[in-house]
């Protein structure tokens, strides 16, 4: 998203330009972990806030995947009112400090917010960050107060933001939550995937001590298919259980060479670094490749967010290997913009086939194919097609391999009566996310495939009024 | 948080260790391990579950003190806690009708092996042990093995004790000799499970080796334990950890083993050093 910094005029009438976001210098910034944006301050959050013109029909609204009452929290912000903001956000949103930080806007509100058709759209997202954060720092985050019990247990497997999000609904209708997370930390991919400069882990840790504090009981170092399994849940007395277990296995490419030495699955390269602190290594055990050369494949969030991690690592040569153009990028425009910034090298319509090794078994040189782009292929993205006799070699020493993940097939193994589609996603009814099994729903990232954050949310949302609908009835 | 009960020296680098986890205590077999962690700057290591007490709720570790965790744990006694303990993780060993089995165990491995000549017992299979160590002072579960075999054979490396030279001599030996295998363990070092593979090959007996690459994750989340076994790549804690030892491409687990050689190190070093206090 590029910001106007000059004064946007219409009819000769002065307008208040789109606020400008002040970002850690990239120069700085590849040398730490520290977050890029830094937010806000009060004067130019009511600033922003009074651009909007408070829509009878707001268009951004209709943009969000959970319905936030977009215009009445920049109304709040607008008079100055950040508390009563960040209680509007959270009437429908639980988790506005890590929403305002990750949500691709662009494809969501801002996108459909009409001053976009003239001038800049309002920055909702950078105005949702700063009143959950500010909100958090005034210590004002207000813990309300639970139902009386309803005698009802609940079981949700996994704690990314489908699980935190639907025992946060549930614990508030009265029911007993317990939360099994495999990890030794709650989370999720906001814990173990997305990098510290890009959503500060101190943040998650405060969304999951809130949930704590509401009554939510969190078991870490639960593998649900090994410890126990569905059935046993059932046997130990939980009358529902939701599946929010992310899509957590990575997709190599089985090339020839893939598995030496140096070459990472972007979930490896990334819990290293952010949920195992492996750049504080040798503060902290686990370590990590410290490549001169990195190339990462793919061309998504979680690439950007590996080739970022490289340049902090001391990468010299950071690159981005993909077999599209940048037109084609999944990646949040904005990622790729401080990808950009930060000096990371793009190599477009490139596709590797094979990896060299050393002596040591260590990898040492990838061997790559140029592409062009042919017909549309079904995602609608024109599918890149090789360029015969186009090999040529790049000189690497680490490489991420970010080209996807796929569902884990743990728990879908070990629950007679669960459903999966080809592709090992758990097969939902309706959009409850009710699955074939009696009193088990699924949602997020192991019903639809890797989406998004805020989708993983309202699935949760939408699964915990099933649920209570379920339980209550019994 | 799990408090250790337990800690003996086995040997001169190799110890025991009990602690409390009741839920994995009851649910484990033969076979599977844990990944635990000790505090929240530690990493995360796997560990073979040697035993366990599902009434008091513990289980049993047996390791070699090789590098930083090691070394920590090994530091930890009775009362101490370990920070996490994920599990019981990979496949369970399968132990059903097996006629005649040979488990042979070496250094360390010989505490990952003995659960499953074990199992192994208490389904009726008729277990012939080999079991070896660099020098005397460094073999361990000497009587606990005895203890689940019809037959033990103990050998060192420098004949300080029992036969003189490698497991995979004494199983050359049984094999020249006509006992009838029908399946063949080997735990231990790398270059040891090579050897044993490249032992029964030619005979045809099936060879299962317990693979021990790096972790993270245990659950399959990451990849760092991929291992290639028949040309496909496999993920260990979740298709392991064992696997037909006649299609595992050792170089590559010896390779990748080494992959953090200098910052493993680096940790030791500065762990003697005495310059951070845990
Ligand atoms: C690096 C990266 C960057 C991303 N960037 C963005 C972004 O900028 N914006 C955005 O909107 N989305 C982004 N995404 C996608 C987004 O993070 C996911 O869509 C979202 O986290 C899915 O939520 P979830 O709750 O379904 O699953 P996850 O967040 O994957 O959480 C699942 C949890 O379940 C646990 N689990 C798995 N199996 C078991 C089991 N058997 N027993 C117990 N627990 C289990 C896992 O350990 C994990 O903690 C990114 C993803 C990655 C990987
Ligand atoms: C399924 C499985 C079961 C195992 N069971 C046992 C056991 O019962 N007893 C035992 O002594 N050892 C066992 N190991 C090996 C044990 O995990 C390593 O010795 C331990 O992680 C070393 O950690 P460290 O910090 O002390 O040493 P480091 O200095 O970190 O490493 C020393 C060597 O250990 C290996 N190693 C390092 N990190 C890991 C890791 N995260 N995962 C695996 N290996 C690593 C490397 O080859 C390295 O060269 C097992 C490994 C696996 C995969
Ligand atoms: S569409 Fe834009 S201007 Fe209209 S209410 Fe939403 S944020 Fe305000
Ligand atoms: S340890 Fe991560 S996939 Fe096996």
């Amino acid at each position: 998203m590029t910001d106007k910094d000059k004064t946007e005029k219409k009819d000769g009438k002065e307008r208040i330009p789109r606020q400008p976001m002040p970002e850690q210098d990239p120069k700085t910034r590849v040398g730490n972990f520290d977050e890029v944006p830094l937010g806000y301050t009060p004067e130019t959050a009511i600033l922003e806030a009074k651009r909007c013109i408070q829509c009878k029909k707001p268009g951004c609204v209709t943009g969000c995947p959970v319905d936030v009452d977009i215009p009445g929290f920049l109304q709040r912000v607008a008079e100055g009112d950040f508390l009563g903001a960040a209680r509007k956000i959270k009437e429908t949103n639980c988790l506005p400090a890590v929403c305002g930080r990750v949500c691709p806007q662009e494809d969501q509100c801002e996108k459909l917010c009409i001053l976009g058709r003239k001038w800049d759209p309002v920055a909702i997202g950078r105005l949702e960050r700063f009143v959950a954060d500010y909100e958090r720092q005034a210590g004002a985050v207000e813990v309300p107060e639970t139902p009386a019990p309803t005698g009802k247990r609940i079981a949700v497997v996994g704690a990314g933001p489908a699980g935190l999000t639907i025992a946060g609904d549930l614990v508030k209708m009265g029911h007993e939550v317990t939360i099994f997370e495999a990890l030794h930390k709650a989370g999720g991919v906001l814990i173990y995937g997305i990098p510290e400069f890009r959503l500060p882990k101190s943040i998650v840790d405060a969304e999951v001590e809130y949930l704590r504090r509401l009554g939510v009981k969190i078991v870490t170092d639960a593998a649900i298919g090994r410890l126990k399994t569905v059935d046993d849940l059932f046997a130990e007395g939980f009358h529902a259980v939701f599946l929010g277990v992310g899509a957590g296995a990575p997709v190599f490419m089985n090339i020839p060479g893939e598995n030496f030495s140096g070459i990472y699955s972007a979930n490896e390269y990334l819990t290293r670094s952010n949920l195992m602190k492996a750049y504080s290594f040798p503060e902290y055990d686990t370590p990590i490749a410290r490549g001169r050369n990195v190339a990462v494949i793919g061309g998504g969030n979680v690439a950007m967010d590996s080739v970022r991690t490289a340049l902090r690592l001391g990468a010299e040569n950071a690159y981005i290997i993909y077999r599209r153009t940048k037109a084609e990028m999944p990646a949040r425009a904005e990622e790729i913009h401080h990808a950009e910034e930060e000096g990371v090298q793009f190599k477009f319509l490139t596709n590797p086939i094979e990896y060299v090794g050393d002596e040591k078994g260590w990898v040492k040189r990838m061997v790559c194919q140029r592409m062009e782009l042919g017909e549309p292929d079904e995602s609608g993205r024109r599918r890149p097609v090789v360029i015969k006799g186009s090999e040529f070699t790049i000189d690497i020493d680490t490489v991420v391999v970010s080209v996807g993940t796929m569902a884990n097939p743990v728990i879908p193994m070990t629950t007679p009566g669960l459903e999966t589609n080809r592709w090992g996603y758990i097969v939902t009814k309706d959009e409850t996310g009710e699955t074939t099994r009696k009193g088990v729903w699924a949602g997020g990232d192991i019903v639809t495939g890797s989406a998004t954050v805020i989708l993983a949310m309202g699935a949760g949302r939408k699964a915990a009024r099933a649920i209570h609908d379920y339980v209550m009835a019994m | 948080m799990h408090r250790i009960t337990e800690k003996v020296v086995l040997s001169e680098n190799i110890v025991k260790t009990v602690f409390e986890a009741p839920e994995i205590a009851r649910k484990r077999r033969a076979g599977q391990f844990v990944i635990l962690m000790i505090d929240e700057k530690g990493e995360r290591i796997p560990l073979t579950i040697v035993d366990s007490d599902p009434v008091k709720g513990t289980l049993t570790i047996i390791y070699q003190v090789v590098g930083k965790t090691t070394d920590q744990l090994a530091q930890l006694g009775p009362g101490d806690v370990i920070g996490h303990v994920l599990g019981p993780l990979g496949h369970p060993t399968d132990v059903d009708g097996i006629g005649t089995a040979v488990c042979v165990g070496g250094g360390v491995g010989i505490g990952v092996l003995y659960p499953i000549a074990r199992a192994l017992k208490e389904k009726g299979t008729r277990v012939i042990s080999i079991i070896g160590a660099r020098t005397k002072k460094m073999l361990i579960l000497e009587e606990e093995s005895r203890g689940v075999s019809d037959e033990l054979h103990v050998t060192t490396d420098d004949g300080s004790y029992g036969y003189h030279g490698f497991v995979s001599d004494v199983l050359r030996d049984l094999i020249a000799s006509g006992t009838k295998i029908d399946r063949v363990f080997a735990i231990g070092p790398v270059p040891m499970m090579r050897v044993v593979s490249n032992v029964t090959r030619p005979h045809g007996i099936r060879t299962l080796v317990s693979l021990n690459p790096i972790m993270v994750d245990g659950t399959g989340m990451c990849g760092a334990c991929r291992v290639t076994v028949g040309g496909k790549t496999k993920f260990t804690c979740v298709d392991g950890p064992e696997f037909d030892g006649h299609e595992v491409d050792f170089g590559l687990l010896t390779s990748r083993l080494q992959m953090y050689a200098e910052q493993e190190q680096l940790a030791r070093d500065r762990c003697r050093c005495g310059n951070h206090d845990r």
